[in-house]
């Protein structure tokens, strides 16, 4: 008998017991958290990503170009990915774009000091930013390797919680959650910051166009 | 790995580790509650855990055949493994297809459980650990000690040194100006291990969760070492324990709401990432999943003990259970250590096997108080406590005939023979009171508030006085107390 056949038989034997009704039982809905404003759902997302020692800063959309710029300071090597459009980046800077005309080497992103990115979805009650990998995002390893990342979350995009953020989620497509720097406590429980991951967080929350 | 007395007796001579243990079981216990204050229905939370991971189980054997169909349409392989060895096997053999000599491994309690490092050691390949902790614990040649932070039973000054020490025969060397800074110790773990992330082929992981419905994998983490190994290697080997399952994508919400905020106390972990099989030009090109059963069927056999696979790891019950603070994770002789070890390795290894083994795995169930804080504390809710008393059910069975009569039960039924008439009960106290006099004035100890206490009995009490202090009885029972203080009040009686 193959393997496969002998663990599924094995487990049709435990379950011999177990009522066919039983089996089909709906789990309780998960619990909510209350409703609220929407700028007040967006004034905890910041708080919460602050709390994990991110560096979090709101501004309007004809800000950012002067905002990506200053989270950039003292970085020489850029990468973005390919679909970062609405983004213009700071003159004086070697930027590369992945994938144009190749796709960097794990060595070649050591290499770069930062990665500027946008986010698919963030997430107030938790203070996460998660990122779908959609051209704007770029492959997972463009935001693992440099040593500071740069996120542009728009105002639109902040939910108020984790069961709010799921269905807008394919999980088809590899998903990053991010919810400040890389952290350890391993030696004594003392906190330290990027441990593999980048080391500084800044995300950007940028106003809807409305205001 | 001797039975949990002796192996705790060892433990807690250890003052050193009682010390670190305390702290550090402390510090997490605080942390959790304090984040699990802020979520208001926190109970209604914990109900619709258990409710998913029990429907998962209750209907596994159609989720698994969903997963694997899923992960195979996803560009997956997927395998199957009746125990260690033949998951083991599967690993080694897609590393060996790959020529390579070293794989990059994730932190996965499921790895660590069947042995896979030394598996692969066997076959001349190097298995490194990435998690920082697994690190310290892997370059110093001990075990983990706690589900979570599995080097906690070690100093700054001891990794400084073990680091110094064991880094260069492993790759990169630490260097030369090497404090025992945390964040300095952090950085050369960062440099070491950024060299094998940087050039590795194969990548070794576990997974959280599992979703049936749409074949994604879910790995949980901090350190962002899991990212490394999950993104950069060509090749992905990830064994998955069968009891990983959830239905569906959205039952991943009560989970990833009550995993993070019962393990490290904080509202989410720093990095959680979640694949289905191959995506094209991102990540891993050749992916494969191992499901494992190696005794997780026989667990979920268990109608009582079936619960304990809801377990999604967070180590909660570890930092609220008095018996594993003072003994640490060493003394369960297991990856699973505390509460969910004492139930978990029974009911996945089957109790009342002869041999040294088997009385090690016999003797978990009674590493316990009883006292019921895991059970409070579990995200999941598992009913730990009872799950113990079945257990240890079990194992008194599985012993019937095969020993002589044992000091407890004797006890036993000496007690349930004087409760059962108030005659014998005034007389057992008075002997008891007798027995406060002497031991109040021979006792070796005195307890908090001036107790004393005696040291290891000699007899069947040994047992119980070698790992505890026996507290004197009191020089006059309650009925004699009575007696002397209320005489008028007599024929109240
Ligand atoms: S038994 Fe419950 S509390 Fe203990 S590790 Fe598992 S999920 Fe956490």
């Amino acid at each position: 008998m193959s393997a496969r056949e002998e663990v599924l038989g094995r487990v049709r034997a435990a379950l011999a017991d177990v009522a066919p009704q039983a089996r089909a039982a709906v789990a309780p809905t998960a619990p909510r958290v209350p409703e609220r404003p929407h700028h007040e759902v967006v004034d905890l997302f910041c708080e919460r990503v602050a709390d994990y020692r991110a560096v979090v800063e709101r501004c309007a959309v004809d800000e950012l170009g002067d905002r990506v710029a200053a989270a950039l300071a003292g970085a020489a090597r850029v990468v973005v990915p390919p679909g970062l459009a609405d983004v213009a980046l700071p003159p004086g800077l070697t930027v590369v774009v992945d994938g144009e005309p190749d796709v960097l080497g794990a060595a070649e992103l050591d290499a770069v000091d930062a990665v500027v990115t946008a986010a698919r979805v963030g997430i107030a009650e938790t203070g996460t930013v998660v990122l779908d990998h959609a051209p704007d995002q770029g492959r997972r390893a463009l935001t693992l390797v440099p040593d500071l990342h740069v996120c542009v979350v728009r105002e639109e995009q902040v939910v108020a919680d984790v069961p709010d953020a799921l269905p807008l989620l394919d999980p088809a497509r590899p998903l990053t959650w991010i919810s400040g720097p890389s952290a350890t406590s391993d030696i004594e429980l003392s906190r330290v910051e990027g441990v593999h991951g980048p080391r500084t967080l800044h995300v950007l929350v940028v106003a809807d166009r409305e205001g | 790995m001797p039975a949990f007395p002796a192996a705790a007796r060892v433990a807690l001579a250890d003052t050193q580790l009682r010390h670190n243990l305390a702290h550090a079981t402390r510090t997490i216990r605080d942390k959790r509650a304090a984040v699990v204050g802020e979520v208001a229905q926190w109970e209604a939370l914990r109900l619709a855990g258990a409710a998913v991971k029990e429907s998962a189980l209750l209907d596994l054997d159609r989720h698994l055949e969903q997963l694997e169909e899923r992960l195979t349409a996803a560009g997956a392989t997927v395998h199957w493994a009746r125990d260690a060895e033949e998951a083991c096997a599967v690993v080694a053999a897609v590393a060996r297809a790959h020529g390579v000599d070293e794989v990059v491994k994730v932190k996965s309690m499921a790895t660590a459980e069947i042995g896979l490092n030394e598996a692969l050691a066997a076959e001349g390949i190097a298995a490194w650990e990435t998690d920082l902790a697994e690190l310290i614990v892997q370059l110093g040649g001990d075990l983990p000690s706690h589900i979570l932070v599995p080097a906690i039973h070690r100093n700054r000054a001891e990794i400084r040194e073990i680091f110094r020490r064991e880094m260069a025969a492993a790759g990169r060397p630490a260097p030369d100006d090497l404090t025992d800074e945390p964040a300095v110790l952090a950085a050369a773990a960062r440099a070491h291990l950024r060299e094998k992330f940087l050039r590795a082929k194969v990548g070794v992981s576990g997974a959280n969760f599992a979703v049936a419905e749409s074949g994604t994998l879910v790995v949980v983490e901090s350190e962002g070492n899991g990212r490394m190994c999950l993104t950069l290697p060509e090749v992905l080997v990830s064994v998955v324990g069968i009891e990983k399952v959830v239905p569906t994508w959205e039952a991943l919400d009560p989970l990833l709401r009550l995993l993070p905020r019962s393990s490290t106390g904080e509202r989410m972990n720093p990095y959680t990432s979640t694949w289905s099989g191959v995506t094209p030009g991102d990540g891993p090109q050749e992916v494969h999943v191992v499901l494992l059963d190696a005794g997780r069927t026989r667990a979920l056999a268990d109608e009582v003990g079936r619960q304990a696979l809801r377990c999604i790891r967070c180590s909660a019950c570890l930092n609220v259970c008095p018996v594993y603070e003072r003994t640490g994770g060493h003394a369960y002789g297991s990856v699973y250590p505390g509460p969910i070890g004492a139930i978990l390795n029974p009911l996945m290894k089957g109790v009342g096997q002869a041999g040294p083994e088997g009385a090690q795995t016999d003797s978990l169930p009674y590493a316990s108080s009883l006292c019921g804080a895991c059970f409070e504390v579990c995200p999941v809710r598992i009913d730990i406590p009872s799950v113990l008393v079945d257990l240890r059910a079990q194992v008194v069975d599985a012993h019937r005939g095969d020993r002589g009569v044992k000091g407890e039960a004797v006890a036993m039924r000496a007690a349930a023979w004087s409760f059962s008439d108030a005659r014998r009960l005034a007389w057992a106290e008075r002997a008891s009171g007798v027995a406060g006099r002497v031991l109040t004035r021979l006792g070796r100890t005195t307890l908090p508030g001036g107790r004393r206490a005696a040291g290891r009995l000699p007899g069947p009490g040994a047992a119980w006085t070698g790992a505890r202090d026996l507290p004197a009885p009191p020089r006059e029972s309650f009925r004699a107390w009575w007696a002397r203080t209320r005489p008028t009040q007599e024929d109240d009686r």
